[in-house]
């Protein structure tokens, strides 16, 4: 039988197509399941609303869930509201996010997104704050580029919203 | 919202969108031209930005009057007669120097940040949630046009007077986003969307205050050539046909 917990199971194995070592689950993208008869309707959020890999993520949970036995047909819907935050990155994302060198982004809480911008952004690599902001935007738009003076090294960051 | 009001959001959307567009188009074409790498990959990603808002606003003016949300934005994109575009005559424009670009980038991001926060405030929740939305992103294109406001301005003299003949010519221009846009006037009264004029003085006070402190003065004409925004520069069919150009070639494709 189709369980929501056996279909958020299988959302877990879904890379992010910008970031493949964390899933949509762990990044807060995916929203909420909804079982039907031999139905599966996933919400989804847009972490930027520019996002161009938003297709993929689509085409990517229906590929996987019709793995799934006793599923014959895969709705994948989008809303706004509320809107994506990245406080919805799980501590587990985070961890991977630094291993691959991404500093991840500080945990807002409720604090407005351009206080935060004023603190120090740390290294990935050796954890330094002497670091100097490069590009606002880097090989994807919810990155930023930053360079280390500590350990001369340049490194991206996900930026909070 | 009665049919009348659906209607009138839709227009207003379909505006909103329509600027967006044409100025992520502008933008666009910095890529592989801008002053340097770091330029390039920003303004391709500004450009990204604003192209996706774009496709939120269309979207949302295709839920209000009940056309596909998944593929009313592509034919208003790529289908619809460059007449029928409703964008101010500011995002049209030529990219211009990089000057220039910078000032049409700023004076926009700043209407644009004080339109989302109004309309985050919207009687018309879906309105409300997308505005709420797009305002956290254009949080990053306002701290870099601003940055490069004050870069340019307090540079070197050649950068401050190439940002003063940009800022004269698109002083007036900018104006043209206060006058009230497509169906705005059947919304007001419930408050779905602001008055456009009431946005003015926060927009005046704030730029005034950014060029004051990079050295450049805005000009006293402040009269936008134009209200309508059914009325265009030439730049706009050069753009809107070289946009569509591909689309129109086979409208059938599959991506
Ligand atoms: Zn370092």
């Amino acid at each position: 039988m189709l369980t929501r917990d056996a279909i958020w199971q299988a959302l877990e194995d879904v890379p992010d197509p910008e970031i493949p070592m964390v899933s949509l689950v762990e990044m807060g993208i995916v929203r909420d399941v909804e079982i039907g008869d031999k139905t599966v309707t996933v919400t989804i959020t847009p972490t930027f609303s520019g996002c161009p890999a938003l297709q993929v993520m689509k085409d990517e949970i229906v590929e996987r869930l019709k793995k799934e036995e006793g599923i014959s047909d895969v709705t994948v819907e989008t809303t706004y509201s509320p809107p994506w935050t990245t406080d919805w990155i799980a501590e587990t994302a985070r961890d991977k996010l630094k291993d691959f060198g991404i500093t991840p982004p500080p945990r807002l809480d409720g604090t407005a997104v351009e206080i935060v911008l004023f603190e120090p952004v740390a290294c990935p690599q050796c954890g330094s704050t002497n670091t100097s902001i490069k590009n606002n935007w880097g090989p994807t738009p919810c990155k930023t580029i930053h360079y280390c003076n500590s350990c001369n090294q340049p490194f991206e960051s996900f930026k909070p919203l | 919202m009665n049919d009348t009001q659906k209607q009138a959001l839709a227009a207003y959307l379909i505006a909103l969108g329509d600027d967006e567009l044409i100025l992520g188009h502008r933008d666009s074409e910095w890529a592989g031209h801008a002053p340097i790498l770091e330029e390039d990959i920003a303004f391709a990603n500004l450009a990204l930005d604003e192209i996706g808002h774009a496709v939120v606003w269309y979207e949302l003016a295709s839920d209000a009057t009940g056309e596909n949300p998944e593929t009313h934005p592509n034919h208003l994109a790529y289908f619809r007669d460059v007449h029928d575009f409703r964008c101010v005559q500011m995002v049209e424009l030529p990219k211009g120097d990089w000057a220039y670009t910078i000032v049409r980038q700023y004076l926009f991001d700043v209407a644009e940040r004080i339109r989302l926060t109004a309309l985050a405030q919207s009687n018309y929740p879906p309105l409300a949630e997308a505005a709420g939305k797009i305002k956290g992103e254009e949080l990053y294109h306002l701290r870099h046009s601003a940055a490069w406001v004050k870069r340019l301005g307090l540079g070197t003299a050649e950068s401050n007077i190439r940002m003063q003949h940009a800022l004269n010519e698109l002083w007036a221009l900018a104006h043209q986003l206060f006058m009230p846009l497509p169906g705005e006037n059947d919304l007001t009264p419930d408050d779905i969307v602001p008055v456009s004029a009431n946005l003015l003085p926060e927009w005046e006070a704030v730029v005034r205050t950014a060029f004051a402190e990079a050295d450049l003065t805005p000009p006293a004409a402040n009269t936008s050539p134009s209200r309508d925004r059914s009325v265009h520069t030439p730049y706009l069919i050069d753009l809107v046909t070289e946009m569509q150009k591909v689309a129109r070639l086979d409208p059938d494709a599959t991506w």
